[in-house]
């Protein structure tokens, strides 16, 4: 599943419902009553793993899986057009992380039950950029007309890229890319943006466009995708978010993060109420939660 | 100049570029055709100089226009019978082509997973380009199966 796989209309009913859930959570504490996930994790990812397993308890039902391949039959060289026929007899929808690029669209073809890719290598995180649209809408209200500056890594960061292909669909987006030239945004996406019309900018240093955002998504910049240490030490400190840079912002903007965070952002930040980080976390298992219970059919 | 005669009833695949022929050959699987083939090289072009033709003498049924047209779609497919053209047929870039080129992607599922099709699906047309229905890799050249 790519997120573009759903209209805007169907991520708005998502959304709806996710909402829905964050209000009322009692109404659907026994919605997935006797169904059961099976949660595929061919590579571990406690994040990610844990919060379909929370979507799935929270909904009444029950969660069975791996959390990696070497405790699946994967290690005894199956396939996983074989493992999800097999998993397809004991559960009724399945979230599927694995290293390799497609095998959950392979999975999904050979499947009899809805298979949710939960990140497969580099390529997509479908669920993550739905929690990032879902905080979106629900901080703000809508998903259109913002200045978005997207900090860190663009280069390899595989949900900053879904992300800007999930926004170039609403109207009036802006987006500012802020990283080292190292890890600049893809061509390939410069390139749409041009062909779309849709405005962008590419800057080095965060501060000096911190007031024009109403959305900062943060990502971290790894020393390892430096050519050499000497530019990592000189620039690594463009691309922390400390209280001076919060200072520089609008009142209103959120700052966003796909977490884990390691030093991107100083926990001093935490306490400013602009900090969305962790309520985003919490989103993405309401996303979940209605992604869940829309593949069942019983949304 | 070398001539090669008239066939009564198959296909003539003209303006094929120079030096593309034996590897149309190949994935057109003439091999495994029990007919006449004739591979011509290098034949005089007024459009590009130089050229490939192939004569093959079958039914024009058993040729898969998709393979062709992904491989080159300005040949010209002539379509002979009683040893006159009755047909020019048009090639078209097929939206999806199955085991013609292989994903060379390492981090592709088609990497471990033996059995799975190399399925390459027709992402821009203007363009020309084909990405795995997989991972979403680009065709390069060199990725021929």
């Amino acid at each position: 599943m790519n997120p573009l796989d759903f209209s805007v209309e169907e991520l708005d009913k998502l959304f709806d419902l996710a909402n829905d859930i964050e209000k009322n959570p009692s109404k659907y504490a026994h919605a997935c009553d006797g169904k059961i996930l099976a949660t595929c994790f061919y590579e571990p990812s406690t994040r990610t793993r844990l919060s379909f397993e929370s979507a799935m308890t929270r909904l009444g039902g029950r969660v069975i899986g791996f959390a990696d391949a070497n405790s699946s039959s994967a290690a005894k060289g199956e396939s996983v057009s074989d493992t999800i026929r097999v998993i397809s007899c004991y559960a009724d929808i399945c979230a599927m992380r694995h290293p390799k690029e497609g095998a959950p669209m392979v999975a999904s073809e050979k499947s009899g039950i809805p298979v949710i890719n939960a990140g497969d290598g580099g390529h997509y995180h479908p669920t993550q950029t739905l929690t990032d649209l879902l905080t979106i809408r629900s901080l703000k209200g809508h998903l259109d007309h913002f200045t978005i500056g997207l900090c860190g890594d663009l280069k390899f960061g595989r949900t900053v890229h879904s992300l800007i292909n999930a926004l170039v669909r609403y109207p009036g987006t802006k987006f500012i890319f802020i990283s080292p030239e190292e890890l600049r945004v893809p061509d390939y996406i410069t390139e749409m943006l041009k062909e779309k019309n849709i405005p962008f900018e590419e800057v080095i240093r965060l501060e000096n466009v911190m007031p024009q955002l109403d959305l900062l998504y943060m990502t971290r910049v790894q020393k390892e995708r430096f050519f050499n240490e000497e530019d990592y030490v000189r620039l690594k400190d463009f691309y922390i978010l400390d209280t001076a840079k919060m200072e520089l912002a609008r009142k209103d903007m959120l700052v966003l993060h796909p977490l884990p965070r390691v030093n991107e952002i100083s926990v001093e930040v935490d306490e400013d109420e602009r900090a969305a980080y962790f309520r985003q976390a919490q989103y993405g298992v309401y996303v979940r939660m209605a992604l869940i219970l829309t593949l069942l059919g019983l949304a | 100049m070398l001539n090669v005669g008239k066939i009564e009833e198959g296909f003539v695949l003209d303006h094929i570029k120079a030096g593309k022929s034996l590897s149309i050959y190949e994935h057109l699987q003439l091999d495994k055709l029990d007919c006449t083939v004739a591979i011509i090289k290098n034949a005089r072009s007024g459009k590009l100089g130089k050229k490939d033709i192939l004569k093959v003498e079958c039914d024009i049924n058993m040729l898969d226009l998709d393979v062709l047209a992904f491989i080159d779609h300005n040949i010209t497919v002539n379509v002979i019978k009683n040893g006159e053209i009755v047909e020019k047929k048009e090639l078209v870039l097929p939206k999806q082509i199955k085991n013609v080129i292989k994903c060379h992607n390492p981090r592709c599922i088609t990497s471990i997973e033996q059995e799975l099709p190399h399925i390459f699906v027709l992402a821009d047309p203007n363009k020309e380009i084909y990405r795995c229905k997989y991972c979403e890799e680009k065709y390069r050249e060199s990725a021929t199966l």
